[in-house]
């Protein structure tokens, strides 16, 4: 009896330490993932404030307007913003399939000695430094582009009506084209990585009923394997494109910094994050500092819409799944 | 145990971080990218001959601008000069500290380094995208004896904000009147045509691997990466090449006295032998500064770079004033005092 009762309080006790340790763990994880919120929320506030007597003195006009001209001090974003959507565009044309078979060819098809080479030489692409990539596109990729693939571009396109408007030009090397296949390289090793890490939750059971069946590989891939995967595919693109549409330095270097919209991928262009990086340090005039910050509160506003776009595929694509 | 190690360290950490302020660096600037090197290596030798420490930070003109109007900083550098009334409100005192050059730089087939020859207009003309190929009548005229090839101008240009540009683009404005009209002159203006490219060393880069490419460059850059330049015929109409000689005749014909805190823009200076496009950088001080010791040691450090930093400068493709241009500045220091109202420099 004596031993029962001295069990009861020690057994309280340690309840008790056990709620102040959860509730302590609940309040570091919530704190942590406030603090996410309010320092997204400070960003914003300082983004606004920073940009409103841009957006005050140009009004709407800020994002159709296509002028940049410090020196009258007349701002607008729509080269910036053109130009961050085309290359962002160009990038992901070229990054999402190639990404998506190299994880497939990682996860279904490549003989398991070269699955760990081919696995690490992607990682080492993500862990370049984009001022790398923006050295290297510039002495090596710019000209190598100029010499030969804008010429071959160019005559081939030539003849052909629209399209020799989009390949039109003196062949400079740098350019909207040369940024975005630079982005390309460096978005890749995100897609390839995310698709391989979900392709591989598929489980075999699955698979292997499909080929038990006779399906070929292309079949299993198409009807089991991406199916089952969409979701985290999508994540993974959109992480790429998400970094493609806010990289700074490597396309700094390579796409010409001209704030015109021009038909021809192969003329200078500029981006949103480009603009900033280059301008703001000789940024002198409020007016011209605060279009600057307007600027990266436009590049918050695609990507929040980006952001949401993709969840609402996201969402009708569940919905579909569930029917 | 460990919670003490680790407290141990952290305490450390901070004592190290405390560390500079204690001992801070006595003075310090910020501003202009284009003096950093000369700045620094002035900063070093005078470091190891007086014992006393400078830290200047390139952050480029405006942020140099920004930084003394908040008084954060005993002296700011800028290329483009404060004018007048501006240097009033802020109670400002200006001068400048050394010279630089800006040429055009090409990279044209068949065409040697100082071989082809542009008057202003035409330069103007070229970066307004109205002369387009190297074969154009306007460039014929100034070469006679060259071949010229009928490759397009590729024009490349600097996309970040820059003294460079502020001066390059001031001296298209004063020779031709299109430019001044249709882009004007700034750090950073709106580009009629070309590619941006970010730096000296980016335009350097740009036009030594375009073919039929012509950029502008700080003289020092032309000539560490042998870039081949053009010559340029300048306000007396003679055809001047690019030289320490050449732009220290350019300030020497300069009128100094002219513009209030010597807010003179070195381009299109009279003279036979001035280069036109010579470009001087300015270091900015408080009248009244808030920590009077600190001043006078910047003004120590001037001192003693315009005595003894000029061989430094010119190793760094630098250009010392002119001895007349610094018995100037000596005067205009004066107007720096301390909280007695006396000068804080030492009389010379």
């Amino acid at each position: 009896m004596a031993g029962a009762a001295q069990a009861a309080p020690g057994r309280t006790a340690v309840l008790r330490k056990f709620r102040l340790g959860n509730l302590l763990f609940l309040n570091l994880t919530r704190a942590a993932a406030v603090l996410v919120l309010v320092l997204l929320g400070g960003v914003m506030l300082a983004l606004i404030e920073g940009a409103s007597p841009a957006l005050r003195e140009f009004g709407f006009g800020f994002i159709t307007s296509q002028s940049w001209n410090p020196v009258t001090e007349k701002f607008g974003a729509l080269a910036p913003v053109y130009g961050t959507i085309v290359t962002s565009l160009i990038a992901m044309l070229i990054a999402v399939p190639v990404g998506l078979g190299i994880a497939i060819f990682l996860t279904e098809l490549c003989p398991t000695p070269l699955r760990r080479p081919i696995g690490i030489a992607i990682e080492l692409l993500a862990g370049i430094p984009s001022i790398i990539y923006g050295i290297w596109g510039l002495f090596v990729f710019a000209p190598f582009l100029q010499t030969t693939v804008q010429p071959f571009l160019i005559s081939v396109f030539g003849p052909i009506p629209l399209l020799n408007a989009v390949f039109a030009g003196p062949p400079y090397g740098i350019g909207i084209l040369t940024a975005g296949l630079i982005l390309a390289i460096m978005v890749l090793p995100f897609i390839t990585s995310i698709a391989r890490d979900v392709f591989s939750t598929v489980p075999p059971v699955l698979k292997e009923a499909a080929y038990g069946i006779g399906c070929t590989r292309w079949e299993v891939v198409k009807n089991v394997v991406l199916p089952f995967t969409r979701v985290g595919v999508i994540g993974g693109v959109m992480l790429g494109l998400g970094r493609a549409l806010g990289e700074t330095m490597a396309v700094t270097f390579v796409i010409g910094n001209a704030h015109k919209i021009s038909a021809s991928i192969l003329a200078p262009g500029t981006t949103i994050s480009a603009t900033i990086a280059n301008e703001f340090t000789e940024a002198v005039g409020d007016i011209y500092t605060s279009s600057l910050i307007a600027l990266g509160l436009l590049l918050f506003v695609i990507t929040f819409i980006v952001l949401a776009i993709a969840r609402y595929m996201l969402l009708r694509l569940e919905m579909k799944g569930g029917k | 145990m460990k919670f003490k190690s680790l407290a141990v360290a952290a305490g450390m950490a901070i004592a190290a971080l405390a560390m500079p302020a204690a001992a801070r660096a006595d003075i310090s600037g910020a501003g202009a990218s284009f003096p950093f090197p000369v700045y620094a290596k002035w900063a070093d030798a005078w470091n190891k001959e007086t014992g006393k420490k400078l830290n200047y930070q390139s952050i480029g003109s405006g942020g140099g601008i920004k930084q003394i109007r908040a008084r954060t900083v005993t002296f700011g550098a800028t290329d483009a000069p404060l004018k007048g009334p501006e240097l009033e409100k802020d109670g400002l005192v200006q001068f400048p500290m050394v010279m630089g050059g800006i040429v055009p730089v090409i990279n044209v087939e068949g065409v040697k380094s100082g071989e082809l020859v542009l008057d202003g207009p035409t330069l103007a003309k070229i970066f307004l995208g109205e002369v387009k190929t190297w074969d154009d009548a306007a460039i014929k005229a100034l070469n006679p004896d060259l071949k010229l090839p009928s490759t397009a101008i590729a024009v490349v240009r600097r996309s970040d904000g820059s003294g460079t540009t502020f001066n390059f683009t001031d001296y298209l404005g004063k020779v031709s009147a299109d430019w001044k009209s249709k882009v004007g002159s700034a750090t950073a203006v709106e580009w009629p045509v070309g590619l941006g490219a970010k730096g000296n060393e980016g335009v350097a880069a740009n036009v030594g691997q375009t073919k039929g490419s012509i950029g502008y460059v700080e003289y020092a850059y032309a000539k560490e990466n042998n870039i081949a330049f053009a010559r340029m015929k300048n306000k007396a109409g003679k055809v001047v090449s690019p030289e320490v000689k050449s732009f220290q005749a350019a300030a020497a014909n300069a009128d100094w006295s002219s513009a209030p805190g010597f807010g003179v823009i070195l381009t299109d200076e009279p003279g036979d032998g001035s280069w036109p496009i010579t470009a001087a950088t300015f270091i900015l001080m408080h009248k009244k500064p808030n920590d009077p010791a600190a001043a006078a040691e910047a003004l120590q450090f001037f001192e003693w770079a315009f005595e003894k930093g000029g061989p430094m400068a010119e190793q760094l493709i630098y250009i010392p004033m002119p001895a007349s241009v610094v018995k100037q500045v000596r005067d205009a220091w004066s107007a720096i005092t301390g909280a007695d109202g006396k000068p804080l420099a030492i009389a010379k």
